[in-house]
């Protein structure tokens, strides 16, 4: 029976359960910060000492965490390249901006438990020797700014926060950011400008990585809320133990926003890999399977910039066979397991981990037409190819969906999505791209039909 | 009118400007602080931010004129966000939105917000606001309402007016 793991959730959907201080202190809030606080340096073989910060980076390095937010890069590599000799200060910014369509998991923590957040960030900036850091929240969530800063002044007045916290010597002040409802903030090169009260235009890369050039051409961490979190429960578990959570390569455990045509939307924290997409679809535990009659047209696995699944579609997976093996194996949808490997082996992603449903009763051509007025609406509008084609598509989709359509429109879609992805400074190009290039190739015939169908109603009209 | 920030406001901002190491990166919670208590952002409310940050009024009206959440003109005293995007789509946001357009009298194919002659409400489709499990959702004014129906739109319209 596949069941929810909650590690990062345990105590948000308690009853009594409350996001102050008190409440947080009696379910061990802040025994992860007096922990590493009370840390030695660790003597090494070598006759070298470790200093404490570098053994909680150790740490997240070993745990195999890899970033909730989107790109699943692992969190401990990322820290690992933050240039600690420039000499300039290094900073920290919790990237709270969750505008991926179809998440909804950073909401939960933020509302529901804002201390355990502050003190993932707070042992993620003690162990990068951080001063300073942001919590950027999209302005859409305005309560939540205001839960955040109550949390924050509360943790202030006992000292987890400020100077010299709590007699260490180690002074941290984090404030709150609020965005102001541009998606692109969610980029963090783009969340970077914001912050230093920009346009949000995404820097190209090389060379502004936030490691070495960010927040104020310094040294930069950006983390998503969720995997700051996880830092918390890898310091109070040690890196072993949380590794034996989730499955090689994919540790641990992750929220997962299910939304669309199934019984039961809502989030579900699983051990990353132990449940398969068809269970959290299905399963009375999670999704409860679609409303009575109906049968499953596709998934978009992992918010709405990833590529389509088309119900039916099986994927190459590497198993071990029964001799200890390594093979190609044959994996239908359903069976794939919900992780970061098996997504990309299937040609998609996990990405912000946010599912979203559709079954037989709906028409693909709209399903896209509105992912892609989304796009043209939040293409910050920096670079051509994704400024012009994001709107081209879109007013593609819009005829298609408005009696207008053209059969020559899947190609032309696909034309367009061709010549935007790679061509941009950041990500978002390939975010509006993959939709329309998987939903046509997967779907060809439902957008040539409609295309053909309205071209037929145009001719019969002339005569 | 003139333009005028009462003291109170001033100094909350003064110490908000000093969170940050250059001023400038305050410009956007002078924002949201201004349109807060102003209900808008003008042209007088542009040129103070940039006097007081130290900048170029075009380096902060080009913040106005990017950030969606930013108006250049009065809303109406409820402000109903309806989510567009593809979850509240599927649950039936774009009728919610026709409901709430036709209930105040507004033209339901503008896609732009709209207010009400009254000033009353105004009337916005926006984009994911993160809550897909409980779709349809409405961001009335700052409180999310989860799987808004029909009958709870009435109310709001109801409650709306006799504000």
């Amino acid at each position: 029976m596949p069941q929810e793991h909650r590690l990062i959730l345990k105590h948000a959907d308690q009853p009594g359960y409350t996001p102050d201080l008190e409440c947080y202190l009696r379910h061990g809030g802040y025994d992860a910060l007096k922990k590493v606080l009370a840390l030695a340096p660790k003597d090494l073989p070598d006759g070298k000492k470790m200093s404490p910060q570098e053994q909680v980076r150790e740490d997240v390095k070993a745990s195999g965490l890899r970033g909730r937010g989107g790109a699943g890069f692992s969190a401990g590599i990322k820290w690992s390249l933050v240039d600690r000799k420039s000499g300039k200060p290094i900073y920290l910014i919790c990237n709270a901006d969750e505008s991926e369509p179809g998440t909804f998991k950073d909401r939960q923590i933020i509302h529901k438990d804002p201390h355990q957040l502050i003190e993932g960030m707070i042992l993620s900036c003690w162990a990068n020797d951080v001063k300073l850091a942001y919590l950027y929240i999209r302005g859409e969530m305005p309560q939540g700014a205001k839960l955040l800063n109550k949390a924050l002044d509360e943790a202030r007045a006992k000292n987890f926060l400020g100077k010299n916290i709590l007699g260490s010597g180690y002074d941290l002040e984090i404030y709150v950011h609020r965005g102001a409802g541009a998606y692109i903030c969610g980029e963090e090169t783009g969340l970077i400008e914001s912050l230093e009260g920009k346009r949000a235009y995404p820097r190209i890369k090389p060379p502004y990585f936030p490691a070495v050039l960010g927040l104020y051409m310094c040294p930069t961490i950006v983390n998503n809320v969720e995997t700051l979190c996880h830092v918390k429960h890898i310091v109070n578990m040690g890196a072993a133990e949380y590794a034996k959570l989730g499955t090689p390569n994919n540790t641990g455990t992750r929220i997962v926003s299910l939304s669309g045509d199934v019984k039961r939307p809502g989030y579900f924290e699983i051990e990353v890999g132990k449940v398969t997409i068809g269970e959290l679809i299905n399963d009375p535990a999670f999704g409860g399977g679609l409303c009575d009659g109906r049968k499953l047209k596709a998934i978009i696995p992992g918010g709405s910039s990833s590529k389509i699944l088309k119900a039916g579609e099986t994927f190459k997976l590497n198993r071990k066979g029964a001799d200890g093996q390594m093979a190609k194996v044959d994996v239908p949808l359903l069976d794939l397991p919900y992780d970061f490997d098996s997504l990309m082996a299937a040609g998609t992603m996990s990405g912000s981990g946010a599912i979203i449903v559709l079954d037989d009763t709906r028409d693909i051509v709209e399903a896209l037409a509105n992912l892609a007025e989304f796009y043209a609406h939040e293409s910050c509008g920096q670079c051509t190819p994704c400024r012009e084609g994001s709107l081209w598509m879109s007013k593609a989709l819009h005829r298609l969906t408005h009696g207008h359509g053209r059969k020559a429109d899947a190609d032309y879609l696909l034309h367009i999505a061709q010549n935007i992805q790679g061509r941009t400074i950041c990500a978002f190009g390939e975010a509006c791209a993959w939709p329309v290039l998987s939903y046509v190739k997967k779907f060809k015939d439902d957008f040539e039909a409609k295309g053909a169908a309205d071209e037929a109603k145009a001719a019969a009209a002339k005569h | 009118m003139s333009f005028a920030v009462p003291a109170n406001l001033e100094a909350q901002l003064d110490e908000l400007a000093t969170h940050y190491p250059q001023k400038r990166s305050a410009s956007l919670m002078f924002l949201h602080a201004l349109q807060e208590h102003f209900g808008y952002i003008s042209r007088d409310a542009v040129e103070w931010t940039a006097r007081k940050l130290g900048l170029q009024p075009i380096n902060v009206y080009e913040l106005v004129t990017f950030y969606p959440m930013f108006r250049q003109e009065p809303l109406g005293k409820t402000h109903i966000k309806v989510c567009r995007t593809l979850s509240c789509a599927l649950a039936g946001s774009g009728e919610l939105r026709t409901h709430f357009c036709s209930k105040l009298g507004l033209d339901a194919h503008k896609h732009a917000p709209q207010t009400t002659p009254d000033g009353k409400f105004t009337v916005e489709f926006v984009e994911c606001l993160a809550d897909c499990g409980n779709a349809p959702v409405v961001l009335l004014n700052e409180d999310l309402l989860p799987k808004v129906t029909p009958a709870q739109a009435d109310e709001i319209v109801a409650k709306g007016k006799s504000k």
